[in-house]
């Protein structure tokens, strides 16, 4: 299996404007509601996110935050290397908010897992939401479901989902590689 | 790498700096996590930990004690005196006891330098030295670093005083590993009698004059005289040392510049520190404790990510 482009450049920035306007006609002017981004790499589509719906709607600025959820897996001791933490910054409390909850891929279900654990220990939020960039169906292991889904994919488990962004100084680019020998062309 | 290279941790001179730096950065994760409301992740929630200790303390064991709890670990404690070691059980013998309990880790205080040492080779669960005798004091070494790289950045080239009872001091031995390891320069100071010969050979200076050290240094961690410790006088008296090498506010107002002072408690005020001095913007003494539950916790935390 050779590597190929999920999401090129171009239709990458459709689809997260289509997120962001998918958010804006479900939550109006968006009272009481947060955006909170899963470390390491769901905090650069929180960012972008906030950012192009502060341009769409004129400088309306939604609160965020990044979550790091290291400390909540449940598997930190039977992966091989596990994974160094990340900053938590949520300067605000989850109290009776609507929370959404933001991370690049959705795969086994099982950061989503850890998240919700974890957003409970800054208070009981109304109501949590989730979007994903890439939302690998056929992987689940427990009954996680996103709201918003910028594309959906059938993949195999030897495969793996590569997202690229111009924040970690390359282009915006969505891969599937294979999991042995990541390689793109 | 986000993996400690040892199983345990019995002293600084047995990591690396990587060791180092890796703990720094997790332990600032947990500073964040102590300060929310809610102050406890599940991370060791199938682990349970047994703190061992043979000679006495406060802060130590209570800062461990409530590192293992916000890890949601399972705490078991034990001192020394209402147990059967006061009935000629060996070290090895009670750990084995306890262990056979299905115990994971062992925290342990030993008066015997070494004593950690002997124990990894007997027994399988995982071993952090919170302190034994004269030798090493890692978790300590580690809080003091780690509030001073927080109030001054990147320590290569920082310069830092050790002053008082070297001699008798883990806390010295394992300042003085960590520090190295981390590239700042570190200077002894005290008494002839209370600092050990050949500790050049360390690699650090020594001095004994108390001003010129602290117009010298950029911090200065300040120890108590152990006397429990000292079997012979090894200073005339403790009003004797306090005029001689205790910090008071004229010493450091009469410096050219202001510098960080700490102190690895308990202290002995109007000995080796005066109150004016301890209770001053520039004594860091209050955020080292509050860093020493952070540390703990990420030690913790990543031992146990060694794990079979």
């Amino acid at each position: 299996m050779s590597p190929r482009i999920i999401l090129d450049t171009a239709r990458f920035h459709i689809v997260i404007d289509r997120l962001c306007h998918q958010l804006i006609e479900n939550h109006k002017d968006f009272t009481d509601t947060v955006i909170i981004g899963v470390q390491p790499r769901g905090i650069y589509l929180a960012e972008r996110i906030v950012r192009r719906i502060a341009a769409i709607k004129k400088g309306l600025n939604i609160p965020s935050g990044k979550l790091d959820i290291t400390f909540y897996r449940d598997d930190f001791r039977t992966t091989k290397s596990p994974l160094k933490a990340n900053q938590t910054v949520i300067n605000f409390s989850l109290e009776g908010k609507n929370i959404i909850l933001v991370d690049d891929v959705l795969y086994t279900g099982r950061t989503i897992r850890s998240a919700l654990d974890a957003l409970l220990d800054f208070g009981r939020p109304a109501d949590v939401e989730l979007l994903v960039l890439i939302d690998r169906r056929l992987h689940r292991h427990l009954p996680i479901q996103a709201k918003y889904i910028g594309k959906t994919i059938d993949s195999i488990n030897d495969e793996k989902v590569l997202v690229e962004w111009q924040e970690q100084g390359e282009e915006d680019k969505v891969w599937l590689v294979h999991k042995i020998n990541p390689e793109r062309s | 790498m986000s993996l400690l290279s040892q199983k345990h941790l019995l002293g600084i001179q047995d990591i690396t700096t990587q060791d180092i730096q890796l703990i720094f950065e997790t332990a600032k994760q947990f500073k964040e996590v102590i300060n929310r409301p809610i102050k406890k992740v599940p991370s060791l929630r199938d682990i349970t930990i047994a703190n061992l200790f043979f000679e006495n303390s406060t802060r130590t064991r209570i800062s461990f004690e409530l590192a293992e709890k916000r890890l949601s670990a399972d705490v078991i404690n034990f001192s020394a005196a209402s147990s059967s070691t006061k009935k000629g059980e060996t070290l090895i013998d009670t750990v084995n006891n306890i262990l056979a309990m299905k115990v994971d880790m062992i925290v342990m205080r030993h008066p015997n330098p070494g004593a950690h040492q002997l124990l990894a080779k007997h027994i399988d669960a995982q071993i952090v030295n919170a302190g034994d005798g004269t030798h090493e004091h890692p978790t300590q070494a580690l809080l003091d670093a780690f509030s001073m790289q927080e109030k001054l950045g990147d320590l290569r080239g920082k310069k830092v005083l050790i002053c008082g009872d070297i001699k008798h001091s883990r806390v010295a031995l394992s300042n003085i590993f960590c520090l190295q390891k981390l590239g700042a320069k570190v200077r002894v100071c005290g008494p002839p009698t209370l600092i050990p010969k050949f500790i050049e050979n360390l690699g650090v200076e020594v001095s004994y004059d108390i001003k010129e050290s602290l117009q010298w240094c950029d911090v200065a961690n300040v120890l108590r005289i152990q006397l429990e410790r000292q079997d012979i006088k090894y200073i005339p008296s403790l009003r004797e040392y306090s005029m001689a090498f205790g910090l008071n506010k004229q010493l450091l107002d009469s410096l050219k510049k202001e510098i960080v002072i700490m102190h690895p408690g308990p202290m002995n005020r109007g000995v080796e520190i005066d109150s004016d001095v301890a209770d001053s913007k520039h004594a860091i003494i209050l955020q080292q404790v509050e860093n020493g539950v952070a540390i703990r916790m990420a030690v913790l935390y990543l031992l146990a990510g060694k794990k079979e």
